[in-house]
């Protein structure tokens, strides 16, 4: 059942993808009174199926990639929608639409939970609060990179004096400039507390060794780009170019961490 | 019942004209007052704004003698308006009521004010019983007929002046221009003009510096504003988000060099250059660094100029939801010509059911309430059976030529000239 729900979700996340679509060919203004509903609405399909999928298999985090995958994915709805809800913007949806439905179908392909798929590793508290702290900070980053690479897009607008075209519906620079270092600001303190939840884990569980596991190392310097990027930010002031090329080396590193399951002997799950 | 109009507007009449017609805001009861006393005029109102001055009546069969009105009340001599005036009448008056309040017809197309203004004339003239029935469908269509262009077409999103064009601008790299710096340097008019645009779009602080320190002073005290030495523009530039720049130097006051100096002081905050001199006073190597945005005069120019080919491709959305409206009201009001007839028909035929039941009625006897009702409901049904025809002949031909015709002979066929059908 909580694979129905979220397949029902993955439909409604369809409508959030033609959106990003039609927005390379102008038509994004016809969606968009569609298009926040169904996704929305989607959203909500998502949390019954992560709330059933939770109370099925007794555990509370994701026990397995495709849960994760889906986890992500709801909370980059969250964060669209709290961000819409604040600053009345639906632009970040391009690029987090597609990806929100790119994870939900991963997430979707897979196999309903039971008793058999929990994880090994997966079994205490501060397990739990190390994925939901390292998911939202997973997230703040994703949208900080979004904004960024919004913002050097608006910025080329304005200096081309181009006044016309599919991107001059974008929000202000200031705004745009906004969404990315709150989203940065929020994340960070997630990212941080969900990497000691998780050194305090490894540690018990493996041994001072757990720092020399691939994943660790490449989340720890995902984490120092985190941190330049914030710091960057706060005492220069970076924004644009520099910026954006800082937050797309921070979200490289980032996919990689999260990839990097496979290399990693202390950090993974039984499911596929 | 027609529809007149007549008038001047910003395309038909100089100025020296429409400032000769222009209505003040406190005579427009006196000038509505004397309009619908004027012979033929059953409704009417006065619309007086700085592009037009507009009378729109309604009038009985004849058409009312306009120019007589505005000869006599505004004592103005026929050789000097005749050539700048314009008349409508009916179907093209309906249009141009539509194309006003919708702001085809307006100097900018697509600018807002003119709905209200007109809005207003109504309400004066309504408030003195001058609108009934024919200018109250009207102009409550009109309303209606320019919400719907301003929400099915884009005429009124983009800025076409050069003023507006900056505000816009601004808007889009700072958001809100809410507590935003202005630093105007310089002293031009079309710069002033921005400035002050931009003030009453929020801006909180402003700072003037010109070379001449009097003309800056006086300039910062119509603005209440802040002045600055023009010898230290370079150190004072950091405080402000907007720096409008008009003066007369030969060379670029901002130069690469001084704008990296400037988003060090302000730690990379966007700042957005206004330079309305010829020759410019920002090289435009200014524009290449990150989150400084530089604007000549041409840029600005050629920004409007997109936006108006943008609203002219729009208005011509505009005018044909605008044609459409017409075909629909002049549908709507002719087929309230017929509606005196069809009402006289119907009385003429519940007339004769009436008294042919009250005639049978003493033959019947005692009938119970139930048989009552259904006697009621066969005669009305009959009526209107035999009825649906002939009011559905009348409604359709009420835009035909033959309209007139048709109507006449229903009138004789059932003697509805000359009252009560015998019984």
């Amino acid at each position: 059942m909580p694979l129905f729900w979220l397949r029902v979700a993955l439909s409604l996340y369809a409508v959030g993808l033609v959106y990003a679509l039609a927005s390379f060919w102008g038509g994004r203004h016809v969606l968009t009174r569609i298009t926040l509903p169904a996704v929305g609405l989607g959203m909500t399909f998502h949390f019954v199926a992560l709330l059933e999928n939770a109370m099925l298999s007794g555990v509370w985090a994701p026990a397995s990639l495709h849960e994760l995958e889906s986890m992500m994915a709801f909370l980059l709805m969250v964060f669209f929608f709290v961000i819409y809800a604040r600053y009345g913007a639906t632009s970040p949806g391009i690029a987090v639409f597609p990806l929100v439905f790119l994870l939900t179908v991963s997430a979707a392909s897979g196999n309903s939970p039971s008793e058999s798929a929990m994880p090994l590793l997966v079994s205490q508290q501060w397990i739990y609060v190390h994925v939901g702290l390292i998911l939202v900070g997973y997230a703040g980053l994703i949208f900080s990179f979004i904004a960024s690479i919004l913002y050097l897009i608006q910025e080329r607008n304005l200096k081309s004096k181009n006044s016309t075209g599919i991107w001059t519906r974008l929000p202000a620079l200031a705004v745009i400039d906004d969404i990315g270092y709150k989203c940065l600001l929020w994340g960070f303190p997630f990212m941080t507390l969900g990497l000691i939840s998780g050194a305090i884990v490894a540690e018990a569980r493996v041994g001072p060794h757990y720092f020399l596991d691939a994943k660790i190392l490449i989340s720890i310097v995902m984490w120092v780009l985190y941190m330049v990027l914030l710091y960057t930010r706060w005492s220069a002031g970076w924004r644009g170019r520099r910026a954006a090329y800082l937050a797309t080396f921070a979200f490289a590193t980032a996919i990689l961490a999260w990839a990097a399951n496979s290399l990693s002997h202390t950090h993974r799950f039984i499911a596929p | 019942m027609k529809f007149q109009i007549i008038g001047v507007n910003h395309n038909s009449a100089p100025l020296g004209v429409r400032e000769r017609l222009a209505v003040p805001e406190a005579q427009l009861p006196d000038a509505v007052q004397h309009l619908v006393k004027q012979p033929g005029v059953e409704e009417g109102m006065v619309l007086s704004t700085c592009n037009r001055v507009e009378v729109i009546t309604s009038c009985n069969e004849a058409p009312a003698d306009l120019r007589g009105y505005l000869r006599s009340y505004f004592g103005v001599s026929p050789d000097t308006i005749a050539p700048h005036l314009y008349e409508y009448q009916e179907r093209e008056a309906v249009r141009h009521v539509f194309r006003v309040a919708s702001s085809l017809d307006s100097m900018v197309v697509g600018e807002p004010q003119i709905l209200g203004q007109v809005k207003e004339a109504y309400s004066v003239a309504r408030s003195l019983g001058a609108i009934n029935s024919a200018l109250e469908a009207l102009l409550s269509r009109a309303f209606a007929v320019a919400k719907k262009v301003r929400n099915e077409t884009a005429i009124g999103s983009s800025s076409v002046s050069i003023a507006s064009v900056a505000v816009q601008l601004a808007e889009k790299i700072f958001g809100s221009l809410e507590g935003k710096t202005v630093y105007l340097i310089g002293a031009g008019k079309m710069a002033e003009l921005a400035a002050r645009h931009l003030i009453s779009h929020g801006a909180g602080k402003m700072i003037i510096s010109n070379r001449t320190r009097e003309r800056a002073e006086n300039l910062a005290q119509a603005f209440g504003a802040q002045t600055a030495p023009f010898e230290s523009l370079h150190e004072t530039a950091a405080q402000a988000d907007i720096i409008l720049t008009s003066t007369g130097a030969a060379e670029p006051l901002f130069r690469r060099e001084h704008g990296e100096r400037l988003l060090k002081g302000r730690r990379n905050r966007p700042v957005f250059f206004i330079d309305i001199a010829v020759p410019r006073n920002v090289h435009p190597e200014v524009n290449k660094l990150d989150n400084l945005f530089v604007y000549d005069v041409d840029d600005l120019q050629s920004v409007a100029s997109s936006n108006s080919a943008e609203r002219k491709k729009e208005a011509e959305r505009a005018e044909s939801i605008i044609e459409v409206e017409v075909e629909r009201f002049t549908q709507r009001i002719k087929s309230l010509h017929m509606v005196p007839t069809i009402l006289s028909l119907q009385e003429y035929c519940e007339t004769i059911r009436q008294a042919e039941i009250d005639r049978i009625r003493g033959r019947l006897g005692t009938i119970t309430p139930e048989q009552e009702s259904a006697i009621e409901a066969m005669t009305r049904g009959i009526i209107n059976k035999l009825l649906h025809t002939p009011i559905t002949t009348l409604k359709s031909s009420a835009g035909e030529p033959e309209a007139a015709t048709i109507q006449e002979m229903v009138r004789k066929l059932f003697n509805l000239n000359n009252g009560k059908p015998k019984s």
